[in-house]
């Protein structure tokens, strides 16, 4: 049955430490963030931050660094290019996914609440481990596959409007803010692909280039790799690149019922 | 299952391909959408149709089934309510349940309420409909 009680050490305590703002602070904002060192044995926990936003950044990721460097050099989190790009900073912030990078404070209300991406293994406190939701992007081959050999003195040529099809779908950056929201994606994260990876399977499906189509569209042809999918649309929604997995999804079914008739 | 947190040597990629696609599911998510939109008409009439009956003893009933085309919606009905319900609990089933053998003996017993439920339905339907009153 689905399980609905929690394993032992996901439990989080409600007694975090409390780091108070410098004196003198004015503009103080409070950082609520969820602690969790595997190596410790002990249960996970919320620490509370205060910082004074007066000498902090504008941005959830600016916070993040200023309390790893001033505060408590001991919170883990990932980052890298702190311009929406590479999804590193991908995390649960104010109960939303999204990159801490481009999520600015100031349109939080209250207390900034950060969480690690829902539903994957943490491997410590901010940093979950994304093993397989990048197997599962490799394992729709995500490259050109065609038998027709490449033109010996050029690329292969797609028009404007072809290229337009790939555009968009293209533009992920594997941050796992849309499979990491999908309740589908939580309760079988296993066997169902899950939102960027289908966008991914799209992307290349829709290209006009590639002459694996047919296998692609094989391969996903599945109870549970593409048809998990409840249309529960949360993979739009947090998508911090404004892309469109729910509306890929439902092409690619719409491509799967129109090659039966 | 989910062999990550287990001592599984396994690579990802293994795991995560698993036993390969079923081919399967368009059938299933096709159908579910037919049947949907079938039931919108069908569901709107059975509605109306016994609201509009004065009360719902026996009697009326019995008058209201025993018009042959009341009678065909009416078994129609509940045949396609019937298969709409396998389909979108089966949908369920294997959202939420996990363990291999729940999940058969869960998914063997929808399937014959399932059939039951709408062959009595029908047969419920039939019978009203070509018995004489009172039988």
């Amino acid at each position: 049955m689905a399980e609905f009680k929690l394993p032992a050490n996901s439990k989080v305590s409600q007694h975090g430490r409390v780091f108070k703002a410098p004196e003198g602070a004015k503009r103080v904002r409070r950082f609520r963030i969820y602690r969790y060192d595997p190596d410790s044995g002990e249960n996970p926990r919320i620490d509370t931050y205060e910082l004074d936003m007066d000498s902090c950044g504008p941005m959830v990721l600016d916070a993040l660094i200023k309390i790893k460097n001033e505060v408590d050099p001991t919170l883990t989190f990932r980052r890298s290019c702190r311009e929406g790009i590479c999804g590193s900073c991908a995390m649960n912030i104010d109960g939303r996914n999204g990159l801490a990078c481009i999520c600015a404070c100031d349109d939080i209300d209250g207390d900034v609440r950060i969480s690690p991406l829902p539903h994957q293994p943490v491997v410590k406190d901010l940093v979950p481990d994304l093993t397989d939701f990048y197997a599962q992007y490799a394992s729709i081959k995500p490259w050109l596959q065609t038998r027709t050999p490449a033109p010996p003195d050029r690329e292969r040529l797609q028009s404007k409007e072809e290229q337009q099809k790939v555009d968009r779908p293209s533009a992920c950056i594997l941050c796992a803010c849309c499979s990491t929201s999908c309740p589908s994606y939580w309760w079988n994260s296993d066997r169902y692909l899950g939102p960027a990876a289908l966008l991914a399977a799209y992307r290349w499906i829709v290209d006009s280039r590639d002459e694996a189509t047919g296998e692609r569209l094989d391969e996903l042809e599945d109870p549970f790799r593409l048809y998990r999918c409840h249309t529960i649309m949360n993979c739009t929604e947090a998508c911090p690149k404004d892309l469109n997995p729910a509306q890929a999804i439902g092409e690619l079914k719409q491509m799967l019922v129109h090659r039966r008739y | 299952m989910d062999d990550r947190a287990s001592t599984s040597m396994r690579s990802p990629l293994g795991r995560v391909t698993g036993l390969g696609t079923a081919k399967d599911g368009t059938a299933h998510w096709w159908a579910q959408r037919l049947t949907a939109v079938a039931l919108v008409p069908l569901c709107g009439w059975m509605l109306v149709a016994a609201l509009a009956q004065p009360n719902l003893d026996y009697a009326t009933v019995h008058a209201w089934l025993a018009r042959p085309v009341d009678a065909f919606l009416a078994a129609l009905c509940v045949a396609v309510l019937a298969v709409h319900s396998w389909l979108g609990t089966t949908e369920i089933v294997e959202d939420y349940v996990h363990g291999r053998a729940a999940k058969v003996v869960t998914l063997i017993t929808l399937r014959f309420a399932h059939a039951l439920v709408g062959a009595a339905g029908v047969f419920a339907i039939l019978r009203l409909s070509m018995g004489t009153l009172g039988s």
